[in-house]
């Protein structure tokens, strides 16, 4: 459809933030780039307006009247050709969120309503040669999995009415198939189904006597996807000599009815693990992973777990008010020389910003903070970076239980539906390869907070009135998992053409499966629906109902009448067959490196603190909002300067309450290449470490557990997997944590010819704790000289996997183990010290050891401090490095003033522990042993080596580090 | 005498409504929420309050700009009843996506009293991005019926757009030299600053908030809304926690300046 175009732009001598960073993306990406770049806004509108129309709205709306200025192209004009210029434009069928405010914009301003879309416009100098432009700006300002660029030599359209809708109901006959025929229509579908699989499929509609149709199959494939049910964790695995029937039964479920923890409300069953809070609220939790569409598109991906997750929480029992974020991610380092990046993967330093700026563009504007996260970086996660997102929430206790009623009808609140995510679900159960960016697109989606945000007020009023009988979100698999889960042991009857679309031409198959986002679906009494569409309308969401729910443990899905799939619940839910798989676990054959002994640490640690994995993460915990609810009471930056960096995030989620929750991670990818059960130990203890610093409750805590692993198909994936399950089970029970959620992503691999990059297996561990009184809570900040630095805990010769070695090439083998009686009295002990007010700031060791520690403690209080290694309760350690890098788990440090000593003992009664130095005013860190200095630092050295390597734009090393 | 209502505006995209209410409720006042749905049908509605505020937030996602969707249809539907309500007495705040919003809808700095019109504009900080950070303000020597001169407090800023742009100079010396620059970033010996980060924006003179020609509007960028509660204010582990956050200074002389009003 021909339209009109406006084209805004800031007046020539004011500042373009677009087009300068346009300018840097191309200069980035190696283009000699001759002159500035000019951006413009571009706003399509419909033909039916008239010139003084669009003038006049143009005028009213779309300028602003002191910065911009702005030119108009009648419908069919082309922009002259004078200036080397092109358009970037949202394909077809990819959500243009700000389209419909500008449609809005045009209705409040008196005129008629018409179509709208947008684009960005770039133009050059004049001395760019045109092919060179093309080229690069089709590299980097646009992503060709959303975005198409255009040269702008023929007029711009609006998209059409869109096709006609294929109808067909297309039954797909596998009656007398073999298994290669069923795997063919498998692969041919992008159905992610194997043959066992399939040909249960195919017996269960001989027994029908009927072939399924296109929309069955659909829904199986979405609904036995690895996505949706995880079968390699609920089958069967031979390890070893033993057959375990249902690991995440034996070693994650098993953990929490053991402990049978009174603070567990709802564990594994919803969205999310809820626990008690007070007497009136819970709260929930849920981690997920993103990686797959994250890696093809970081900033739409990212954007969209964030989103996915917060309805987790809207999801939750009968809907649960999100109150906190929490992100964190693996990399590539963003330093990776450009041809070390194989073929198909996006460079990790575009991944990194895409990803950010993705959590921060749907974190901020849904009103959420994003208190707390961590970014790892290693090599191997360059064709598959994983981005865990995760979001805490609040809710009444009565609130918690969900049941949908026979006759229930299922309405629909939120976002359209569109052709966007489609096969999301079975995409992320097959490994990426170097096609992927190209043949996946479908499964992308972009987000639209302020859409999400509006039907979130609208589920809690619902809720709040108690009109509902049960909501979840649509994610993975659409209304197919929605509609498919809430009808279990029930019945449901739908009418898609019913469900609102953002355009014409989706077949039925496709309404029912697309992963459009923003939608959530709610089970409303037939007596309260009215007064539910009425909040809906009032709160400007759009909803509506879409069919029931029944008893006749059918699914029934119909388009204008025609039915399109009519499927046995039970097989859909329990007729997947039983998965068997081999696992094997062997040892990695690995020594330690011999390295002469360093003659001064200080360079040492400096290049320590300015590894990424140790860096401040400040450039990117300043994109994100943290402090939006006002129930910020710990913040993730801490000190005089508010840059150190915090353990764990503090909230007093309940306005006018000060009952709090402290939420903190662990994650410690790197000790998998030595042995993954170390990896998942440590990554409790880090999470525990993290939050018993922080002032969170190590006895009222509840855990989620988040693999990401290769593909576990291969043996000796599962094997490591397997090893590190149980590794992290045992842990769990001796520190009576229970896990509450969990979730796992199991095909991390990338294929680049006959190469194949596996990730190393990580588990993410969150914690969560509720507390009395966020007043009784700690940060790591040094707070005045003369105070003592007491380190409690052991230090061993445990430097296999640590930064350190890193930074001198090396990997090793002597990787941190956790004592788990041992690591227990720890976390109870520092808890007791912190709780009784012996302590004025508390850090946990970890990556980095003791060096990085006192570093870090001496940056938030811009404070020295002097250390003796010689106090040190070490494993007869004896070289200065080793004992300030080992990276020995269960260890804290602790500034306590003098006075206070005598309580600290009390309380660390029978614990390692001892006084190794003091906090002074000079700022400096001095570190002895046997009398001699090993090392000797200032505090600004210490501050810009900690702060300069992930300040990718430079706007956090400018003050005075320097 | 009676608490003086105070209507937290909602619309879509706005997600400060929940603190803001809860601070002007601890202040003394009567906060109720209005959607601005219902406002528009029924703008009568505005009469039974005596301040008007505008939370922060992405008001329509900040589509096309930041608040302007917003701004248009208030000032479309009601722009009248507005100035009205402002030249008769009432009081209005916007902060954050609020005070850019009231900037783009006419209410601020609105020189010359008369019909709404946008006369200035908050765009892009001259870092180029978003940031979430502390900073310090100082109250200048101020037009603001409500706001005391020469106070010192502490809020966080969260914004990508807060640069006050003004048509020229004389606007700029205008503003800033007849009390209109209201709240100002200041460094640490509480001189008005245009120095990043301290600053974070780069807004001249130092702007982070701006008043009006009657006195009786303030907008601005940093956040009183999120550091209202004592455990909101980031150095209370270092120095200890005061009995209010800084935030409550700004709700309070609100409701005290609307309670001398009726």
């Amino acid at each position: 459809m021909e339209a009109w175009r406006v084209e805004v732009a800031v007046r020539p001598n004011l500042p373009d933030p677009a087009g300068k960073a346009a300018g840097a993306a191309l200069r980035g990406a190696g283009l000699e780039l001759q002159g500035k770049v000019r951006s413009k806004r571009g706003y399509l509108l419909g033909a039916e307006l008239d010139r003084s129309q669009v003038e006049q709205f143009a005028r009213d709306v779309l300028v602003d009247p002191v910065q911009e200025q702005f030119e108009i192209l009648a419908p069919g004009e082309v922009v002259p050709p004078h200036t080397p210029r092109l358009s970037v434009l949202p394909l077809p069928g990819v959500t243009d969120p700000v389209a419909g405010s500008v449609q809005k914009a045009v209705v409040d301003s008196g005129l008629p309503s018409v179509a709208a879309g947008t684009y960005r416009a770039f133009e050059f100098d004049p001395a760019n040669p045109a092919e060179g432009l093309w080229t690069t700006a089709n590299e980097c300002l646009a992503n060709p999995a959303i975005q198409r660029v255009v040269a702008d030599r023929v007029p711009l359209q609006l998209p059409g009415p869109g096709s006609q809708p294929d109808l067909d109901v297309q039954a797909i006959p596998l009656a007398g198939l073999d298994g290669d025929a069923l795997v063919s229509v498998s692969v041919d579908g992008g159905l992610a189904l194997d043959e066992t699989e399939m040909r249960a499929i195919q017996d269960h509609f001989a027994a029908s006597g009927r072939a399924p149709t296109r929309m069955e199959l659909e829904t199986l494939a979405q609904t036995w996807s690895e996505h949706c049910i995880h079968k390699t964790l609920t089958g069967k695995i031979r390890y070893g000599d033993q057959i375990i029937d249902n690991l995440m039964k034996t070693a994650i479920f098993q953990v929490t009815k053991t402990l049978d923890r009174d603070f567990c409300v709802s564990v594994f069953k919803d969205n999310a693990g809820v626990i008690t809070f007070d007497d009136e609220d819970c709260v929930c939790i849920k981690v997920e992973t993103h990686n797959h569409p994250s890696a093809i598109e970081p900033f739409g991906g990212a954007g969209t777990g964030v989103g996915g997750v917060i309805r987790d929480i809207m999801g939750t029992g009968l809907g649960a008010k999100p109150v906190a974020s929490t992100d964190v991610f693996c990399f590539a380092p963003p330093n990776m020389p450009k041809d070390e990046v194989p073929a198909g993967c996006l460079p990790p330093q575009r991944v990194l910003e895409g990803v950010v700026s993705g959590v921060r563009d749907y974190g901020n504007p849904m009103g959420i903070p994003t208190v707390n996260g961590a970014v790892h970086f290693d090599e191997d996660f360059v064709g598959n970076p994983l981005v865990y997102v995760g979001n805490i929430g609040i809710m009444p206790k009565d609130k918690v239980e969900k049941q949908p009623n026979p006759g229930d009808s299922i309405l629909v609140i939120g976002g359209r539906t569109g052709r966007d995510g489609i096969h999301g679900a079975t995409f992320s159960s097959l490994e990426l390869h170097t096609e992927s960016e190209t043949v996946s697109s479908g499964a992308v989606q972009i987000g639209d907070p302020i859409t999400e945000r509006k039907a979130m007020d609208a589920v809690l009023r619902i809720r709040d009135e108690n009109l509902v009988s049960a909501v979840t979100d649509c994610g993975a698999g659409g209304f197919s998992s929605a509609v498919g889960e809430m009808a279990e042991g029930l019945g449901a009857e739908v009418e898609l053409s019913d469900a609102p679309l953002k355009y014409e031409g989706l077949a039925p198959w496709e309404i029912w499966i697309s992963e459009a986002q923003e939608r959530m679906v709610l089970a409303i009494p037939a007596e309260h629906v009215a007064r539910a569409l009425e909040i809906c309308e009032e709160e400007d969401s759009e909803a509506v109902t879409i069919g029931t729910f029944n008893d006749t443990g059918r699914l029934v899905i119909r388009y204008q009448g025609t039915v399109h799939a009519d499927l046995d619940l039970a097989f859909m839910h329990d007729g997947i067959p039983a998965w068997e798989r081999q696992a094997t676990y062997t040892p990695a054959q690995l020594a330690d490196p011999e390295l002469a002994a360093e003659t001064d640490c200080r360079q040492a640690l400096l290049a320590v603190l300015s590894d990424f994995n140790v860096a401040s993460k400040e450039w990117i915990i300043r994109q994100y909002d943290h402090e939006v609810q006002a129930n910020s009471a710990g913040k993730p930056l801490v000190g005089v300067c508010e840059d150190g960096p915090a353990d764990a995030a503090v909230l007093a989620p309940k306005l006018g309450s000060n009952r709090g929750v402290v939420l903190s991670n662990g994650l410690i990818p790197r000790y998998s290449k030595i042995d993954p059960a170390a990896m998942a130990e440590c990554a409790l203890d880090e999470a525990m470490r993290n939050l018993v610093a922080a002032g969170g409750d190590p006895e009222y805590t509840a855990i989620l557990d988040n693999y990401c692993w290769g593909n576990c198909r291969k043996p000796e994936q599962l094997g490591g997997l397997v090893h590190a399950s149980f590794a992290l089970r045992d842990l769990a029970l001796a520190y009576h944590t229970p896990f509450v959620s969990g979730k796992d992503s199991l095909n991390n691999e990338f294929n680049v010819g006959d190469r194949t990059i596996a990730i190393p297996g990580c588990i993410l561990v969150s914690a969560m704790s509720v507390i009395p009184d966020v007043r009784r809570t700690m940060t790591t900040d040094l707070k005045r000289a003369g105070n003592q630095l007491v380190l409690v805990g052991r230090t061993r010769r445990e430097l296999g996997g640590s930064v350190y070695w890193k930074t001198r090439g090396e990997l090793g083998a002597c990787v941190p183990r956790v004592d788990a009686s041992y690591g227990k009295s720890i976390l109870d002990g520092v808890y007791r010290a912190i709780q009784s007010k012996s302590v004025t700031a508390a850090h946990d060791l970890s990556e980095g050891g003791l060096g990085v520690t006192v570093a870090e403690m001496c940056i938030g209080g811009r404070l020295g401090a002097d250390i003796d290694l010689d106090a040190v309760i070490t494993d007869g350690v004896q070289r200065a490095e080793e004992i300030l890098f080992s990276e020995s788990q269960s260890r804290f440090l602790l500034e306590v003033p003098a006075d206070r000593m005598a309580d600290l003992e009390v309380n660390l009664h029978g614990l390692d522990f001892s006084t190794i130095g003091s906090v002074t005013e000079v700022d400096r860190l001095c570190v002895s042993q046997g009398g001699a200095t090993v090392l000797s630092a200032e505090v600004d050295d210490l501050v810009h080596a900690f702060k300069h390597p992930l300040d990718l734009d430079g706007t956090m090393t400018q003050q005075g580090d320097r | 005498m009676a608490a003086p209502k105070v209507l937290v505006l909602r619309a879509p995209g706005i997600n400060c409504e929940r603190e803001t209410h809860h601070a002007f409720g601890l202040a003394g006042g009567a906060p109720e929420y209005v959607h601005v749905k219902k406002l528009l049908q029924d703008p009568d509605l505005l009469d039974q309050f005596k301040i008007f505020m505008v939370p922060g937030g992405f008001a329509y996602g900040d589509d096309i700009a930041s608040g302007r969707v917003l701004a248009n249809e208030i000032r479309r539907k009601m722009g009248a009843r507005m100035t009205a309500f402002v030249d008769r007495g009432g009081l209005a705040l916007g902060i954050c996506n609020g005070f850019q919003a009231l900037v783009k809808l006419g209410l601020l700095p609105r020189l010359g009293g008369g019909d709404l019109e946008q006369q200035v504009t908050v765009c892009h900080n001259l870092s180029n991005h978003y940031e979430c950070r502390w900073v310090t303000l100082k109250s200048q020597p101020n037009r603001c019926c409500f706001l005391d001169d020469d106070l010192t407090l502490r809020f966080p800023a969260a914004h990508a757009e807060g640069y006050l742009l003004t048509k020229d100079a004389d606007q700029l010396r205008i503003l800033d030299q007849e009390g209109y620059v209201a709240l100002s970033y200041v460094d640490e010996n509480g001189q008005k600053t245009t120095e990043y980060p301290v600053n974070p924006n780069g807004s001249p003179a130092g702007c982070a908030g701006l008043t009006d020609v009657t006195g009786r509007v303030l907008g601005l960028m940093p956040h009183p809304d999120r550091a209202y509660l004592p455990h909101n204010m980031p150095g209370w582990s270092r120095d200890g926690l005061a009995p209010k956050g800084d935030g409550m200074v700004i709700f309070e002389a609100m409701v005290k300046a609307a309670r001398a009003e009726s």
